[in-house]
């Protein structure tokens, strides 16, 4: 066929503008992770290796020394924050999904959405006025208590959103088999949205696992391994914040280091949230 | 009418009206379904049929705002009087659904056994007694067999219907409602699923809504004409189909309008 007329040629630049217009969007987008976790690779590679995860932090002007006890603590705090948010958020959620137009749920939703772009810092303070205040302590359980409610929206809303993707005729279809209602929730509605609501308890897992504000005045920070939850205790972000303003030199190549391996395992947690949810049932036959 | 006492009654309806809030979308309907015979509902889009058929298993009270006036007696019994409990209720009245919606994260075993195992505890020979015989009886055995284990939604539409349907059997109704169960399927799946309905009706009470005049006079023993939420005949199938009593009925079946 012969090349069109003017319209033909507009339509080919047009297209080719906006295709261009799109993929520089996506490359903006890409550019700053990329960035960011070249940039850690190039200034905290060097300084990982065995003993940054074994060891606790050495005094100032010794060398060597290690964030493991940032690294248990953090995997501490996080571990408390889900056996608080994940209960709630599920249930929570559940509820809100099955009866999406009840008026509490409205409610629910609307104070979820809100609890959900509340400044973490914010959440600080409260797990400080309830938690710390009154147990005359920073502690495990008062970082656990921040970042677990941190998690409570996050879970709530998209097991809320799962819930309701579900199909009306699965629902009917065991509703019709004289299944009653709560099993119908437990034993299908659940079961086909099992990807989904895992899904959401790893990524809201993996965003408070960055979180520095709300455990600079609940968990604090601690030198030393510690596994009492009463106590306070050293957590990844945290470690790396002071790490980062503190005047040296081997300090700074640890905080790189920290950040680095954070960076990575938040990532390792998004992939494998890509992975879960790409399994399919039908393949595993 | 209230021929509630006859022997024959399987199913009466006694002026039962439905509703979508303020909506009356069944305006009164009283018929009387025989048991072991198949009955199909046929209308024009919109008519209440579909809606009258949820209401015989308490299927409709489950949608937004909806709710009925009116009896339904199932074997003697009032299955909207207080104190019956839904779930029950659509225990012994299976449905069949139009589009087939097996359980899509089951197998094809699971999705035979999934009304007994969550309602109950059953052995696993049990199990696999039931699996075999509603299979057989839902003619989908032989092309299964060897499967069990794979997808439910690994089927074909046709395939995913008959499971559909065998998992209705499985938790041994007496009624089976079925709603347009071959509208969404191919001629050769629908031939399939007809001439179940025919050895079915030996063992079950059948009403099925059909927007196949053909479908509806080559499988039911009875036919119910619904026009705008109204019941406007009802008779053996083959009369309805030669010598229709009523004028809309007439121009219904005759292709006129509809």
């Amino acid at each position: 066929m012969k090349g069109g007329g003017f319209s033909y040629w507009r339509r080919k630049t047009s297209n080719a503008f906006v295709t261009i217009l799109f993929s520089s969007s996506v490359l903006i987008v890409l550019l700053p992770l990329i960035l960011i976790v070249g940039y850690l690779f190039f200034k905290g590679a060097s300084s990982v290796n065995l003993n940054f995860f074994i060891h606790r932090p050495a005094p100032v002007g010794e060398h060597g020394g290690g964030m493991g006890n940032a690294i248990i603590g953090s995997v501490y705090v996080v571990g408390l924050a889900s056996l608080l948010g994940i209960p709630i958020g599920l249930l929570g959620g559940m509820f809100v999904g099955e009866f999406p137009h009840n008026k509490f749920s409205t409610l629910v939703r609307f104070v979820a959405d809100v609890l959900n772009g509340t400044p973490s810092i914010v959440m600080g303070v409260f797990a400080y006025t309830v938690v710390v205040l009154p147990m005359k302590s920073f502690s495990v359980l008062a970082g656990g208590f921040a970042l677990g409610v941190m998690m409570i929206p996050t879970i709530l809303r998209t097991t809320d959103e799962i819930l309701q993707t579900v199909p009306t005729s699965i629902r009917e279809a065991s509703l019709a088999l004289g299944v009653p209602y709560w099993r119908t929730v437990l034993s299908v509605v659940l079961r086909s949205a099992k990807s989904g609501i895992i899904t959401g308890i790893l990524l809201a897992g993996a965003r408070v696992l960055g979180e520095t504000a709300p455990l600079l005045f609940t968990s604090f920070n601690n030198a030393f391994f510690s596994y009492s939850v009463t106590q306070p205790i050293s957590t990844l972000p945290v470690q790396i914040f002071n790490y980062a303003i503190s005047p040296y030199r081997d300090w700074h190549r640890q905080a790189w280091a920290g950040a680095l391996i954070l960076v990575l395992a938040i990532l390792i947690v998004n992939f494998a949230v890509r992975v879960f949810s790409r399994q399919r049932f039908d393949q595993t036959v | 009418m209230s021929n509630s006492n006859d022997i024959n009654s399987g199913i009466v309806a006694q002026d039962l009206k439905a509703f979508f809030g303020n909506i009356e979308v069944l305006k009164g309907i009283s018929v009387s379904m025989q048991k072991k015979k198949v009955t199909a509902l046929i209308g024009p889009s919109g008519c209440g049929k579909t809606t009258f058929l949820r209401t015989l298993n308490r299927m409709h009270e489950l949608a937004r705002n909806a709710s009925i006036k009116g009896k339904v007696i199932v074997d003697g019994t009032d299955i909207y009087s207080p104190g019956i409990d839904p779930v029950l209720v659509r225990r012994k009245i299976g449905m069949v659904f139009q589009k087939p919606n097996p359980f899509p994260t089951m197998t094809i075993y699971e999705n035979v056994v999934a009304g007994l195992k969550l309602t109950g505890r059953h052995s696993r020979k049990e199990l696999d007694e039931v699996v075999e015989r509603t299979l057989v009886q839902a003619a989908l055995w032989d092309e299964v067999k060897d499967s069990l284990r794979k997808s439910g939604a690994s089927l074909s539409g046709g395939q995913q219907q008959r499971l559909c349907i065998a998992r209705t059997l499985a938790v041994n109704p007496e009624v089976i409602l079925m709603d347009e169960p071959a509208s969404a399927l191919d001629p050769i799946s629908t031939a399939k699923i007809e001439e179940l309905i025919f050895q079915l009706k030996d063992t079950y009470t059948i009403v099925i809504v059909t927007h196949n005049m053909q479908q509806a006079a080559r499988v039911s023993d009875f036919t119910a004409f619904f026009y705008l939420g109204e019941l406007i005949e009802f008779n053996n199938t083959r009369s309805m189909f030669t010598r229709p009593q009523k004028k809309q009925t007439e121009d219904y079946i005759t292709g006129r309008f509809g």
